[in-house]
């Protein structure tokens, strides 16, 4: 019969139209910007710094190395390195970023900062609204933009920020013990310092002896 | 076969009978048409509705992708790939990757293998909707289908944000491996989402397939011979609509697509209506496929621990590596110098080529079914113009 | 499918024809094969048409651009120096003169194997551009070879049509060479970068200075 397709067709049609009220499954429409989808974790967009505590100044963790401005693709970094040192994450000196730009207009969101970075520094941010007046000075964000804290990294990314924090807490525990060792080595170090000008005259004795022994064992 | 002039000649307008006495009428078709998928152009010559002659017009979205990758690190030219076929970037990826593990010797891990042919075949899922929406579309079927398709394709979207961080843009793959592992509870809501696929199947061939109109549109529209597919290097969906068993998943054997069980569906005419057929059979297949390989997916490493990610040369030498994208043949083949960035780097796009015998299928039909034969190969023009 | 064997195949079945065995030394082990521009044709054809070759699919066609490259080598040689023959270092300059080269990936899809590469030299980069083109034996290579006639400037005798693909008729140069130079003639964004940043701010004022010589011209 001829119109037999056409009208299994408008069954369907009619099928989605009707379900629409009931299914979930056949309106997946939302009502942007009064509705918004739920956040994805694994979401990124474009980049932004790190910083811990409170000074975004202070706790910035870059120490502009340099290599994701390298890296970058598109090229899209522009990185200027301090002239001074300030403390990084792990309490070691190290230069930090007098001017970190990103231009947004040419980043296209691809992660490989992110992946190249060996300080955790840079990571991806998941806001998408950033409509602009300006298109050139408006996207070409700088360090005071581009800074956020690590509570908002945790907020956006848990897994991935849980997995960087507790590497984080690692390395600040063994720098804590290289200090004390260090410090413990300086005081044993002296002390020996001490013992040592008292007896070297023996010790010089001990060292011509002790030459022979090992010679004899072949 | 033999006789290589009959193919390469071009139709001779004069044996096909005039209409009328209309003059003969040169129009453009594009670059800013509906119907184009993007910025291309047909200048088309007509004898009232019939179309004699037909050339396309290139470049308007050229951007000289393989002179940026040369300037480019090898990794840093794998976000570029995703931008060639934009609505298939996983299956981009996973070519420049395979090329770039030929030409340095890289070994993938098999959960990683196992990672690329999921979001492979949800990517060869998501294009196929997609095709069926616009050729739907092309035909006058306004909005309805396409909205179904991209419904449909929304949810896989969805899949790729949640592995790899981008709904389009994944840049998931690396070579040896992939970027990051699957996080909790993706892999049953990929589960999920391929379960439900067969019933969106169902659901459009229930909407269209035994539809009058389309039949009408779509037989004997557009035949392409099985002969001139294979000499004029037609691959993908589009070939094995003409009958020409040639599925690079089966051919090459890469990956691990020998250990699935699946069917390579074949046309017998070539016209628009099996091109439109075969997108709907291959997605059974892939689901199939899918459904074996989230069965039987290891655990494991998901890249190999010797590949590094700066500083990455491979040897001096060439590489020419393809896979079966959605669209076709996608290969890419490199050149190396001993440096970071390649020396040569050459995509071979699907798109472009199956366009070589866009005249061939056009001439004598009507001006509007230019429209319908150009949404059945399925361009996209990002990679046609590179 | 050993590429020797091919050889001498086709050596003994295309009287005449020179190939040439390029080896590939990367993983990858694609070794090709050179042809002379004489026998490409009847080459082709036969790879097509042999019943136990079957080359049908021509997959992919591509150029590359070889610039002309100076070595230097220092070298060792016997002189008469004051009457008295000597070993001197001599440091000896070779150019390997420039060409553009086209490859061709062969595929079977009757068979089912390949790849085979085939590979065609022009004399050099500058006048003696000519190549037979392979499109009479495959179609597929019809795009292909106008899209390296566009971007490379390698001229395909025997093309029936070959015309510019990607750039516009009017365009003169090849995007592809190695040597092209990018016309400065587009409007810069004033980006993050200082190479970017200064071209644009040079642009802006060669605007600026054109303008103002305009006005005063008026």
């Amino acid at each position: 019969m001829v119109g037999k397709g056409i009208i299994k067709g408008m069954v369907e049609t009619a099928r989605n139209f009707l379900g629409s009220y009931v299914s979930k499954q056949r309106l997946t429409t939302i009502q942007y910007p009064e509705e918004r989808a739920p956040q994805i974790e694994a979401a990124r967009n474009f980049p932004f710094l790190v910083f811990d505590g409170t000074d975004a100044e202070q706790g910035l963790r870059c120490v502009a190395c340099q290599i994701c401005e390298k890296e970058c693709p598109p090229k899209c970094i522009f990185i200027e390195k301090s002239k001074d040192k300030k403390p990084d994450a792990t309490g070691k000196m190290q230069f930090y970023p007098a001017t970190f730009n990103i231009d947004i207009s040419v980043c296209m969101s691809c992660q490989i900062c992110v992946e190249v970075c060996p300080f955790d520094s840079i990571k991806m941010d998941v806001v998408y609204d950033l409509s602009n007046n300006d298109r050139f000075a408006g996207l070409l964000l700088h360090k005071q933009q581009l800074a956020k804290s690590n509570e908002y990294y945790n907020t956006i990314h848990p897994t991935e920020a849980a997995a960087v924090d507790a590497h984080f807490a690692e390395e600040r525990a063994k720098a804590a013990a290289r200090v004390k060792a260090a410090a413990e080595a300086k005081l044993a170090a002296e002390a020996k310092a001490a013992t040592d000008a008292k007896a070297k005259s023996e010790t010089t004795l001990a060292d011509t002896q002790a030459q022979p022994v090992g010679g004899g064992t072949r | 076969m033999s006789d290589a002039t009959n193919l390469t000649a071009q139709i001779d307008i004069n044996t096909i009978p005039a209409l009328g006495k209309e003059q003969l009428l040169e129009l453009a078709m594009g670059p800013q048409h509906p119907s184009t998928h993007g910025v291309f152009r047909m200048n088309v010559v007509l004898d009232g509705e019939r179309v004699m002659k037909l050339k396309p017009v290139f470049g308007y979205l050229h951007r000289n992708h393989e002179k940026i990758a040369e300037s480019e690190t090898y990794l840093g030219s794998m976000p570029y790939t995703d931008r060639l076929d934009y609505i298939c970037s996983i299956t981009n990826n996973w070519a420049y990757a395979i090329a770039v593990e030929k030409l340095a010797g890289i070994e993938v891990p098999e959960r990683a293998e196992y990672l690329r042919v999921i979001t492979g075949e949800l990517t060869r899922l998501q294009n196929h909707a997609c095709l069926l929406g616009f050729l739907m579309q092309d035909m006058g079927a306004s909005g309805t289908p396409l909205m179904y398709a991209f419904r449909e394709r929304e949810k896989i979207m969805d899949l790729f944000e949640g592995l790899t961080g981008a709904r389009m843009m994944c840049n998931y793959l690396r070579f040896g491996g992939c970027r990051v592992d699957t996080p909790a509870g993706w892999m049953d809501a990929a589960r999920k989402v391929v379960a439900e696929f067969p019933r969106f199947l169902d659901e459009y061939e229930n909407l269209l397939v035994g539809n009058e109109i389309l039949m009408d549109r779509t037989q004997e529209v557009g035949i392409l011979s099985k002969e001139l597919a294979i000499n004029a290097g037609i691959s993908g969906p589009m070939a094995r609509a003409s009958g020409v068993d040639y599925d690079i998943r089966k051919v090459d054997h890469y990956s691990i697509y020998d250990r699935f069980n699946f069917r390579i569906p074949l046309g017998e005419r070539g016209d628009v209506y099996d091109r439109y057929m075969i997108r709907f059979l291959e997605m059974r297949e892939s689901i199939k496929i899918l459904e074996q390989a989230m069965r039987d997916i290891p655990d494991g490493p998901i890249v190999d621990p010797k590949t590094k990610i700066r500083g990455f040369r491979p040897k001096p030498g060439e590489a020419y590596g393809r896979i079966e994208s959605p669209k076709g043949e996608l290969g890419f083949y490199l050149v190396s110098d001993g440096a970071l960035n390649p020396y040569r780097y050459r995509v071979r796009p699907p798109s472009l080529i199956n366009l070589t015998v866009l005249e061939d299928l056009c001439i004598g039909q009507n001006v509007a079914d230019v429209v319908v034969i150009l949404g059945s190969i399925d361009i996209v023009l990002g990679e046609v113009d590179r | 499918m050993n590429l020797e064997n091919i050889k001498s195949e086709i050596e003994a079945n295309v009287p005449g024809c020179q190939l040439e065995f390029v080896l590939n030394p990367s993983p990858s082990a694609q070794h090709s094969l050179r042809l002379d521009h004489a026998h490409a044709v009847a080459v082709a054809t036969y790879l097509r048409d042999a019943a136990d070759l079957r080359f049908d699919f021509c997959s992919n066609v591509t150029g590359i651009d070889w610039p002309a490259k100076e070595l230097t080598e220092k070298v060792k040689v016997k002189k008469l120096v004051d009457g008295e023959e000597k070993e001197v270092e001599e440091v000896r300059k070779t150019t390997i003169p420039g060409t553009l080269e086209v490859v061709y990936h062969l595929f079977s899809v009757e068979k089912k194997h390949g790849p085979i590469t085939l590979r065609m030299s022009t004399k050099d980069r500058e006048t003696e551009v000519h190549m037979p083109s392979l499109t009479p034996v495959w179609r597929s290579a019809e795009f292909q070879e106008r899209e390296i006639f566009d971007l490379f400037g390698v001229v395909f005798d025997g093309h029936p049509d070959l015309r510019r693909l990607l750039m516009w008729p009017d365009f003169i140069d090849h995007p592809m060479r190695r040597d092209y130079v990018a016309p400065d003639d587009f409007e810069y964004e004033p980006t993050a970068h200082d190479a970017v940043l200064q071209r644009a701010n040079q642009h802006q004022s060669e605007a600026i200075a054109k303008l103002a010589s305009e006005a005063e011209g008026k």
